[in-house]
């Protein structure tokens, strides 16, 4: 029995964790065990990667199999970390085309969460530069999947979180890059509108995200920094080094913090803070590090025992742009009046994508980090009912306690990715505690 | 040779024995990216040529050779290194089998089998290979053992005994060649996070990853040494365990 709690350790959970050292024994296990789902680093905050009898350690996958510098289409077992893939091909001008806010996922687990970037709503999701993948099913056969072979299931397993078979390997684009620096320029927005304005603009940058600060109030409710990012050019950049190495995360918190350190007192403190020292900077360029921009929080070992024992939640909307204000108010309204505080409360613009149980949509998307609480899940439940009737949905990646049924009222490609689900044989074979608990 | 091969002229050769383990992939992999050839040995072909395609993928311009070889079937040895492009300038062995303990009780074939894989065959080919290179003048043998050679313990005494013997052989063949230019090195790595330690509860602190051993048998072309502890903690450990009289030892269970 191991540990398989997601990166917000709630719910706790645990089972049986079998390996696979290459492709093949991958393809056997996932005809083998039954009610399984694949896991690559477990930063899914829920219960996504966890099978509903058995999981599946996909992290031995870790072979780059073939690269094309010509076309930039990377070949990887299923395995193999983001960090990986930057390392290796960074410094030879490469960089991925769709990056979460982490570098220690996998392939697989991009591929199966269909990832969304601060660039989103100009280059997609990570599954729309997916050339083709090889799916090992549970009746032993290996399928290559792609728009053009078996599309109906290269379109399910995009976004299918795991459940229609065990990814072995993809091929995908890198694009070009001609520095490992970004272009930052950070905007104030004093409140919400003008939040949602500036996310909104024709002309925004390649990269943008907003950071809100969940706790402020009335006039200046949704008051935001908005970090906008573009590829440095050489000629930008001061350093001598054009393509930077991570900082590797020295500091790390070592165990969990008690729960009393994170109150709504220390939130409002860091928030302030935060707004403050970022609001000095408005409308200033500044050359930052890759990994600092991409990913802020990996400098960080195990932040989240930040939330102390009983973990947090990770909630993500997404909601339609002619409601996406109004909702993304009353949702700040009733947390601010919960005082449930969140260090991490991120807004994003999103557009379409191509799976069948993809996440992004047309709209603004708002993701908040809150510690676990017996009162959250009633606030939580407000929310979700006031998103679906919206017309948006929940991110299934960071999802941990969503019903059935607002799940259904969010995903209209339901019921077709039941039925290839059905059709293939593998309802009930592929199975994680995400879709037991959701009814899939 | 050189003619068919020029490329390789200049940029040194490692062999790999073992080429498909998690070691043996980082420490090849290590040697790539400072411009050696690489030759991987693997009883498994196919996925000595994925590991293969990983390295070249990862490396540019990479250089790395598949072949046949079952450290069991000595016989085929001589073949093997009569097979290879070049006579190389470092080899590494890793290969190696921790098997169930317990079944080797019971089972003398397979009791058999651990003892050859970490012993018998490591041993013969090296020897071989400290030939060739005492023919040529120089050349660098890295035996990867263990420290499960340094004590026998009841847990793993099959395996430790295999490794013992590699430790005792690898040490002859030092004191041998010491005179020459071939060297010949002892790698205890201590707990590895691989595929042969997969679901074991490892203590964090003594654990390495396959990479932190691959950088320090790299190291080793630019530092003398003749027998490493990958972790340095491991070693005032071992010289515990080396020290506690048999009387005691006989009755702890570690
Ligand atoms: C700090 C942080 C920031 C994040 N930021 C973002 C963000 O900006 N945008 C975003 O989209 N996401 C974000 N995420 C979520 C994260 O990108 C996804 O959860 C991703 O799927 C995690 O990858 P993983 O390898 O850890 O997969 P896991 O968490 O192990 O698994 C996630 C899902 O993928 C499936 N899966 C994994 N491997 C395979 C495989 N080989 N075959 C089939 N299915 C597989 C699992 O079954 C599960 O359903 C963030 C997460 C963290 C912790
Ligand atoms: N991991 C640890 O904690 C640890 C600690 C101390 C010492 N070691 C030693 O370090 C070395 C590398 O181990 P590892 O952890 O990387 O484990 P591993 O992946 O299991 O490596 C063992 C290697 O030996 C090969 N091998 C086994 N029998 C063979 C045979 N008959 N012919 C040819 N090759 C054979 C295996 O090939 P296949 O891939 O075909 O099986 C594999 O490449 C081993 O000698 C091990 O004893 C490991």
């Amino acid at each position: 029995m191991k540990d398989l709690s997601g990166w917000g350790r709630y719910p706790r959970l645990s089972g049986p964790l079998g390996a696979a050292f290459d492709t093949d024994a991958a393809a056997e296990a996932t005809a083998r065990l039954p009610g399984l789902v694949a896991r690559g680093f477990g930063r899914a905050y829920g219960d996504a990667a966890v099978g509903r009898d058995n999981t599946l350690d996909a992290t031995a996958l870790d072979r780059m199999l073939a690269f094309d510098p010509e076309t930039g289409i990377l070949t990887a077992e299923a395995g193999v970390s983001l960090a990986d893939i930057i390392s290796v091909f960074l410094p030879r001008g490469f960089f991925p085309r769709a990056v979460p806010g982490t570098r220690f996922v996998s392939v697989g687990g991009m591929i199966a969460s269909d990832v969304h970037g601060k660039n989103q709503h100009v280059d997609g999701t990570f599954g729309d530069h997916v050339e083709w993948l090889m799916l090992a099913l549970p009746d032993e056969r290996v399928v290559r999947c792609s728009r053009d072979e078996n599309a109906d299931l290269f379109a399910a397993t995009i976004g299918g979180m795991g459940l229609t078979g065990t990814i072995l390997s993809a091929a995908f684009r890198l694009k070009r890059v001609e520095t490992g620096w970004i272009r930052q320029t950070t905007r104030v927005a004093g409140n919400l509108s003008e939040a949602v304005r500036l996310l909104n603009r024709t002309d925004t940058a390649s990269y943008t995200v907003a950071w809100i600060d969940v706790l402020a109030r009335g006039p200046s409710l949704g008051r935001s920094l908005i970090l906008e990012g573009e590829h440095a050019t050489p000629e930008q950049v001061e350093s001598d080094a054009l393509f930077p190495t991570p900082r590797t995360g020295r500091i790390g918190v070592p165990t969990d913090m008690p729960g009393w350190m994170l109150n709504a007192w220390s939130v409002r403190a860091f928030n302030e803070v935060y707004y403050r020292t970022g609001a000095r900077k408005a409308d200033c360029v500044t050359i930052v590090p890759w990994d600092s921009f991409f990913f802020p929080l990996d400098g960080v070992a195990h932040w989240n025992r930040i939330y102390g024992r009983r973990g947090f939640v990770q909630h993500q909307c997404v909601i339609p742009p002619a409601k996406a204000e109004a909702v993304l108010a009353e949702v700040l309204d009733r947390i601010s009046e919960k005082g449930v505080g969140s260090f991490l409360a991120v807004l994003k613009r999103l557009a379409p994508a191509s799976g069948l149980m993809s996440f992004p949509m047309e709209g603004l998307t708002l993701a908040l980090d809150m510690p676990f609480s017996e009162k959250l899940l009633p606030l939580l439940s407000e929310i979700d009912a006031l998103v679906v009737e919206a017309g948006g949905r929940m991110y299934l990646a960071k999802d941990a306690t969503q019903s059935a049924e607002t799940f259904a009222a969010g995903y209209p490609h339901l019921d077709r990715f039941r039925r290839l689900r059905g059709d293939l044989g593998v309802t009930g074979r592929m199975a994680s505690k995400l879709s037991e608990r959701l009814g899939l | 040779m050189t003619e068919t091969t020029p490329r390789t002229n200049n940029a040194r050769s490692l062999l790999v024995i073992g080429g498909t383990s998690d070691m043996g992939r980082a420490v090849a992999a290590a040697y790539a990216e400072m411009g050696w050839t690489i030759a991987l040995a693997a009883r498994d072909i196919e996925a000595a040529g994925r590991d293969a395609a990983d390295i070249r993928t990862r490396v540019e311009a990479a250089r790395v050779a598949v072949h046949h070889l079952d450290i069991l079937e000595t016989d085929t040895f001589g073949a093997f290194l009569d097979g290879l492009d070049t006579l190389p300038d470092t080899v590494v062995c890793v290969v190696g089998m921790l098997g169930d303990q317990e079944r080797a009780q019971d089972d003398p074939h397979y009791a058999a089998r651990v003892m050859r894989t970490n012993f018998e065959g490591p041993a013969l080919l090296l020897e071989m290979l400290a030939r060739r290179f005492a023919d040529r003048g120089r050349g660098l043998i890295v035996g990867v053992s263990s420290v499960a050679g340094d004590r026998g313990r009841a847990s793993n005494y099959v395996y430790g005994s295999g490794k013992a013997g590699l430790t005792a052989y690898l040490s002859g063949l030092r004191n041998r060649l010491s005179a020459t230019d071939v060297r010949v090195v002892t790698v205890k790595p201590g707990f590895v996070r691989t595929k042969m330690t997969a679901g074991m509860d490892l203590v964090g602190p003594l654990t390495a990853t396959p990479q932190a051993v691959a950088a320090r048998i790299a190291a080793l072309q630019s530092r003398r040494a003749d027998v490493i502890y990958v972790l340095r903690a491991w070693w005032p450990i071992m010289s515990i365990i080396r020290a506690i009289p048999e009387t005691v030892f006989k009755k702890l269970k570690l």
